[in-house]
Order: C-alpha cells, then structure tokens, then sequence
C-alpha cells in the first residue's frame, strides 16, 4: 500500500516535472542560448579556422577556450548528445503539457452546443437585445435564414412561451494549437528516423566515371545497391559574366547491368533513385591526360566531322589537307589591358584551345578558340566548333538517403492545418431566444467566442440589423 | 522612368514622412497628420509601381519565368520589400483605427532600413540569379518571411508604445527597458543619418565606398575620440530619454490611444506574423532547402537564428494564453522578438557565413 502511494507519487512528481510552463520556458531559453554559440562557432570546420576566430574575442586565450568548447561539445554542437537531451525535453514537455490539457478542450470540442437556460444566457460575455413588431413564429424564419447567409446551422428548441435559436461555428478549431504541438512532434520523429536509417554523403564523379558507393566526411563509404555514371558536366554562364546560370550533371542510373535511368540534374532538380537523391552540390575541375577535346570541324565547302582528341593529338579538317593540333590549353582564357593573354580562374569560366594548324608538316598559323565565343571559331581553312573538353571536371554530388523525410513533410502539412485553425478560425456560438411580448417578439442574443472578440461583436451587430431590417 | 527612380521617390517620400509623423506628434497639428499621411500614400504607390517595374526589368534580363523573376533576390531587394509590407500594414492600421500617432513609431523603422540600404553600399543593381535561387519556392518562401518580418516590426513599435504608456516608475524594469531600447533605436538611427551626411553627401564618387561605411561617422571611426564621443553621447541620449520619458508619455496619451488597443495591437500583428513565418519561414524553407541542398535542416545560422526567433514568439503567444502575461511583461517580450527578427535577418547575412549567402551582398 505505503509502496503504491510512493511510486504514484514519484510518477505524480515527473508528471509534474514535465508538465510544468517553468520547464518550457527553461528549455527555450537553454536551447535559443547555446544554440546562438553554435551559430558563431562554425560547427564542423578546421580547428585552426575557429582559433582564428576565438582569438579576435579572446586574443591569447583562444586555443585554450577553443580547447574547452570542443570539450563541451560545442564544435559540433546541433549533433551532441546534449543538445539531443535538450530536444528530447522539449518533446516530452511538449506531449505532457498537450495531454494535461488536452481531456478539459477534448470535452468542449465533442459536445455539440446546447440551448441554455436563463441564468447561462445572462452570463454570456456578448449580449444584444432587439424588440420585432411580428409573433415570435414569423421572426423564426428570418432569424434561421440570417444565421444561415452568415455560415451557421441553426437549431431549434421550443419552450414555454418563447424560442430558443442557437447555432456555432468553428468547433474543432479548438484543437488547431494541440494539431500544432503534434505536428511538432511528428516533425521530430520524422528527423529521428532520418537520422537513424538515413545516410548523408558526397560524391565526386569525373565525367565518363562510374562510382557504386558514396561517401561520409570521415571518407566511409556507403555502397549505394546500384551504379551512378557522370556522363557530363558543365556550368552555364549568363551571357558575356562569369556569373554562373547553371550547373548541370547528366547522369545515368545502372542496375543490374542495365541502364535504366538518364537525368539531366540541376541546383533544384535532383535525381531519385531507390529512395537515394542526388543533389548538384558542387563541382570541380581535374584535368588529365585522358580529357577530351571534342570539336565540330567543317571546311569551307561545308562538310562537317565530329571529332574527339586528346592534347596533343591532331585532326585534319575533312577534304583538305590541313592538319590541327591542339597545342595548349586555358580553363579561363583572360587578357589583360595590355592584350596580354593569361589565365584567371582555376574552373572553366572560359575555356580556350590554341589550335596549331600545318600543311605538309610546316606551321601555316594558330589560332585561339573560345568554347563560349563562337566569333572565335572561324579558322582560314574552316570552322572549328569547340564542343566540350570533356572529362576534365567532375560534378559533386550530395548523396541522401532519408526514409524519415515524407514524415517531416506529413507534419509540416500537419502543422500549417493546425496553425490556419488555431489562428485564422475561431469557435464562436451564438443562442437567440425569442419571446411572445404583447405582439411583439422581443430577440435576445446571447453569443461568445474564444477569439477575437471585437470583429464578432461587430458581426453580431451586423445580423441583428439584417433581422430588424 | 525606371524601378530605380521610382524607388527614389518613394524612400525620399518617406523619410519625409518619418519627419511629418514625429512632428505631429510632437506638435498635434493636423495639418501635419494629413500632410504626413499623403506623403505615406504617394511613397507606396510609388514603391508599388516600382516593384512591379522591377519584376518587368528582372524578367526582361532572366528569361526564365514570370514566378522565378520576383525581385527579392539580394539584400537590397529584400530590404525594400520589407519597407513595403511595413508601410501597406501601416496604412491598414492608421485607416482603421483613424489615429496617426503610431506613424511616428513605425516610420522611423522604414526610414532606418532605407539608411542602411544607402550606406552599407549594398548593390542596387539587378543581379542574375544563381542557380540556388531559381525554384518558384522563392517567391513563396521570401515574401512571407518579409511580411511576417513586417508584422512583427509593427508589434514592435506598438509594444513600445505600450511601455511607454503604461510605465512610470523611473526605477522599474520596464521603464529602463524601454527608454534603453527606444535610446538605443534613436541613436543607431541617429548614427545613421551622420553617415549619410558625411559620406553620401561630401562624397560624390560611389565607387570610392563599395565597402560599407556603416558607422563610420561615429562607432566605427578611424578616430579614438569620435569612437568614444559617440559612445558617451549615446548613454547620455539614453539618460536623457530616462530622464524625460514622461513627456513622450503625455505626447502619445493625448491622441486617445488606450493601453488595451496597443496590447491588442502588438498582440494581433503577432497572432498573423507568426503563422506566416512558421509557414512561409520555416517550412517553405525547409521544404526548399530540402529539394536543393538535400537537407531540411541543417542548422545553419539562418535557420538556427528564425528557430530562435520562432521560440521567442512562441513564448509570447503561450505566456498571454497560459500564464495570462499582460501588460508591459509581455510587451517586452515582444520588443525581444523583433530585435531577434532583425538579428535573423540582416546579423545573420552580415555578421554570420552560411548557406543563405547571397543575401550578404
């Protein structure tokens, strides 16, 4: 008996704990409060780089204090067992605080208004009152109808010498805050599967290779069940800038053997796979011997060859006896104010071939050509359209696998539901009685609401005008 | 004309404005309160025309869209749209509740973002879109945040107000909290304007300042003794708006608002902005980061700083519901939530790296 009571009061004490508005406020507050430091320290970045930063606060002291954050966690704050801790409290606060209050609004949401009797119609917080010449019976009508043009379902109850109207609104919008605590919580269960069963990596995939696995910062590889191939990459620029349009990957899906996916993937458009996405996250340039030039070549009687050399291959433009060869290379061709010509950027913002072009083995003139300035591909004996140097860059992929993130997306959809309801609607009722006074109907309103009470006054107004005419 | 000009016209409408509203209340001549209400309307429809103008512009130069060419895709965009869901949620309020008064709080918060647009040397030109941006989450996504940013700027200025009104125990929390904070708002704004008059207007090439010469008349000085003539100047401001704090009390008092109208205020403009922001902010945002970068949250400054923000006003709803917080408590609470707003906003973009970078240019 004595251990009941002890154990009851114990589970009354953790209740109790959880329950509490002292601990959400405490828990939003440790939360906002650490997670502020998170955002000053970059979490997961280079020791010296964070040092760097401490030491313009700390000066001397920095790699000491730097010392203690990591200690604490605080390097990669958002994914210590700590800050785990503190969500999880915020989850049990959110579930116990909801279900405390959830049975007293559960009651009001599930009973249906009722008419009242005369001591709850004087103590409701709007009140009205209008005199009709016509019986009680003819003012029923327009009442029911005037309550109906403003969105309610009247009902009807008859008692000794009058009538009593009553209608309401918006009932189960009482439950929108407790669907936005759910949401809240779905949301986090959704974020707890995705961390459980999902996998977050990159990929670095030089165009014409093929990968089978992805990878995680600490260089783990994650076999993906199937193969992906980079068939090319290439970044768009807008028009005479170097500012980036878009970034585009072609890939191919190989399962089994068989090619059964090719997508051309960009910024915001990803490509799925088996519950893997792959997303355009960066890319990188790595030229090698084995990168390929590929040019449209045309003479000037019109014909045209498509052709694909490596550096320091040569071609021959088709019926005639001149011979190209490519003789050097710049990712981002650039020319100074003097017209000196360099390179300036390490990507291909401007990618140029110097094409030497012979006749019977002797040099008869070279020529620049610019990928993205066609003025620049007519050559003496032709034209040379400079396609692609292709297997050059590679494209880097975000590669994620998350079963938990339709769940997230169920309780955002989930919570902007409870948010409309808990916000924009309201439960408001209304009861009209209506009594026979020396052949007059004397209207009696009485009406609540549990918000915004102003605009309803207003409304309520409004009606009795459209009911006295 | 183009968007520019246009844009001109209505920042110089209102700092005029911001003039016109702080005189009539200064000297309750409705003269003044007309005047400064036609400026208002001239400014907006100005700042209308304009926006539109530059969604032609941007279109005009992107192709790729009419959805994906929403100009609000850099700081100085998205600062000037904010302006613009301020002054039309202004103008809301002043037609419906007939009383100009709050002009004077909530103009001068337009007028600070318009300084700053002006000498941050932010870039004013269109910018192509990088490839991050061009999803038609964008339109969704940055015109409710600025709009719930709007709401709450407006809960702001009315919950100073209701401080203002309702203290008067110079020694009480309150009182200091919002003469500090009122202080602090007059001299960042005062700070701004000696920078626009000493470097906007002495010097005449732009190009000479790309870089940023916030403060640079005053905190940020290259001179010792400006820093710290600044700084003192600024506690004495404070000092004094303690000292005679009463007086803005009479001032306001004397235009018939009531304490429970601005409490209502504060409170309904936070009852909109927050729903917006969860939906727009922060699951639109999520939603997008999610179909771009692969993840929905990763806690970068941004996110970390509006889920801040979020907490804030998430207090103030459930102290005024469960705790019944009223009075100057919770009017507190949500002058805290707008500074974490702005923190969100332009701390996060200038102080903090992140993936939400190119709002710092």
């Amino acid at each position: 008996m004595s251990d009941n009571k002890r154990n009851q009061s114990i589970v009354d004490r953790i209740w109790n704990f959880f329950s509490s508005i002292t601990l959400a406020v405490v828990v939003f507050t440790v939360i906002s409060l650490t997670s502020i430091v998170g955002t000053i320290i970059e979490q997961q970045a280079e020791p010296e780089r964070s040092i760097k930063l401490l030491s313009k606060m700390f000066g001397d002291a920095a790699p000491g204090v730097y010392k203690v954050l990591d200690a604490l966690g605080f390097t990669n704050m958002y994914h210590s067992w700590w800050f785990f801790a503190l969500l999880f409290i915020f989850a049990a606060n959110l579930v116990i605080c909801s279900l405390d209050r959830l049975p007293k609004i559960w009651k009001l949401v599930k009973e249906p208004i009722k008419p009242l009797n005369p001591e709850q119609f004087n103590v409701m917080p709007i009140k009205r009152e209008a005199q009709l010449k016509a019986g009680p019976d003819e003012v029923k009508g327009t009442v029911e109808a005037a309550l109906k043009k403003i969105g309610y379902r009247p009902l009807t109850r008859r008692e000794d010498g009058s009538i009593q109207i009553y209608a309401e609104k918006g009932r189960h919008s009482r439950l929108g805050v407790y669907i936005v605590h759910f949401s809240i919580l779905v949301i986090l269960i959704g974020a707890v599967i995705g961390m459980l069963f999902g996998f977050n990596g990159s990929l670095n995939l030089l165009e014409g290779t093929t990968s089978s696995a992805a990878y995680q910062g600490n260089g783990t590889a994650y076999p993906l069940g199937f193969e992906i191939r980079c068939d090319d990459f290439e970044v768009s620029f807008y028009d005479n800038s170097d500012a980036p349009k878009a970034y585009k990957s072609w890939l191919t899906i190989i399962d089994n053997g068989k090619e059964v996916i090719k997508k051309e993937i960009d910024v915001n458009n990803p490509l799925k796979y088996k519950g893997i996405t792959f997303y355009q996250a960066s890319y990188g340039f790595s030229p090698n011997k084995d990168s390929l030039f590929r040019f449209a070549v045309m003479s000037n009687a019109g014909v045209v060859q498509n052709i694909q050399i490596k550096f320091g291959e040569s071609f021959e433009i088709p019926g005639t006896k001149i011979v190209g060869k490519v003789a050097g290379f710049s990712p981002a061709l650039g020319q100074d104010e003097t017209g000196r010509l360099f390179t300036y950027a390490e990507m291909m913002n401007n990618p140029a071939a110097l094409v030497e072009f012979t006749e019977g083995g002797k040099l008869k003139y070279k020529q620049w050509i610019l990928k993205r300035y066609p003025q620049t591909w007519k050559v003496q004996d032709g034209t040379v359209e400079f396609k692609d140097l292709w297997g050059a860059q590679y494209t880097g992929l975000q590669v994620r696998k998350d079963p938990g993130v339709w769940i997230v997306y169920l309780g955002s959809i989930l919570m902007a539901l409870g948010l409309f309801a808990a916000f924009f609607m309201s439960h408001s009722r209304v009861w009209i009685k209506l009594s026979d006074e020396k052949k007059t109907a004397k209207v009696s309103v009485a009406a609540s609401t549990n918000k915004n009470k102003i605009s309803f006054e207003q409304k309520i107004d409004k009606f009795i005008k459209t009911v006295t005419g | 004309m183009d968007s520019s000009q246009l844009y001109g016209i209505a920042s110089i409408a209102y700092i005029l404005a911001m003039v016109a509203y702080i005189s009539y209340l200064a000297f309750k001549n409705s003269t003044l309160g007309v005047i400064a209400t036609t400026i208002t309307a001239v400014g907006f429809v100005s700042h209308t025309l304009a926006f539109f103008l530059r969604w032609k512009e941007f279109y005009d130069i992107e192709q790729m869209g009419i959805l994906r060419a929403t100009p609000l895709t850099n700081l100085y965009e998205s600062l000037i749209f904010f302006v613009w869901c301020l002054i039309l949620g202004y103008l809301i309020i002043e037609w419906k509740y007939k009383n100009r008064s709050f002009g004077a709080f909530v103009t001068p918060i337009a007028g600070m973002a318009l300084a700053f647009i002006d000498i941050s040397g932010m870039s004013k030109g269109i910018q192509p879109l990088v490839p991050a941006l061009q999803s038609n989450w964008l339109l969704a996504h940055v015109t409710m945040s600025f709009l719930s940013y709007a709401a709450f700027a407006i809960s702001f200025a009315t919950a100073l107000m209701y401080l203002i009104v309702t203290t008067d125990d110079k020694k009480s929390g309150a009182y200091i909290f919002w003469t500090v904070a009122l202080g602090t708002f007059m001299s960042v704004l005062i700070a701004m304007g000696l920078d626009f008059l000493t470097f906007k207007i002495a010097v005449k090439t732009p190009e000479a300042f790309i870089q940023s010469y916030l403060f640079k008349a005053s905190y940020r000085s290259s001179s010792g003794a400006v820093v710290l003539i600044s700084y003192i100047a600024s506690a004495v401001f404070i000092f004094l708006i303690w000292k005679y704090g009463f007086i803005l009390k009479k001032m306001i008092t004397s235009f018939s608002i009531s304490e429970d109208m601005l409490d209502d205020l504060t409170y309904k403009n936070i009852a909109i902005g927050f729903p917006i922001f969860t939906l727009g902010g922060l699951i639109f945002g999520a939603i997008w980061a999610d179909q771009a970068w692969g993840k929905y949250w990763s806690w970068d400054p941004k996110e970390t700083w509006s889920l801040i923000t979020w907490f804030v006003y998430a207090f103030y709803l459930h102290a005024r519901f469960l705790r019944g917080w009223r009075g100057s408590k919770i009017a507190m609470v949500a002058v805290i939530g707008f500074v974490c707003t702005v923190f969100t906003y332009l701390g996060v973009n200038l102080l903090l790296s992140g993936l939400h970078s190119y709002g710092g240019q």
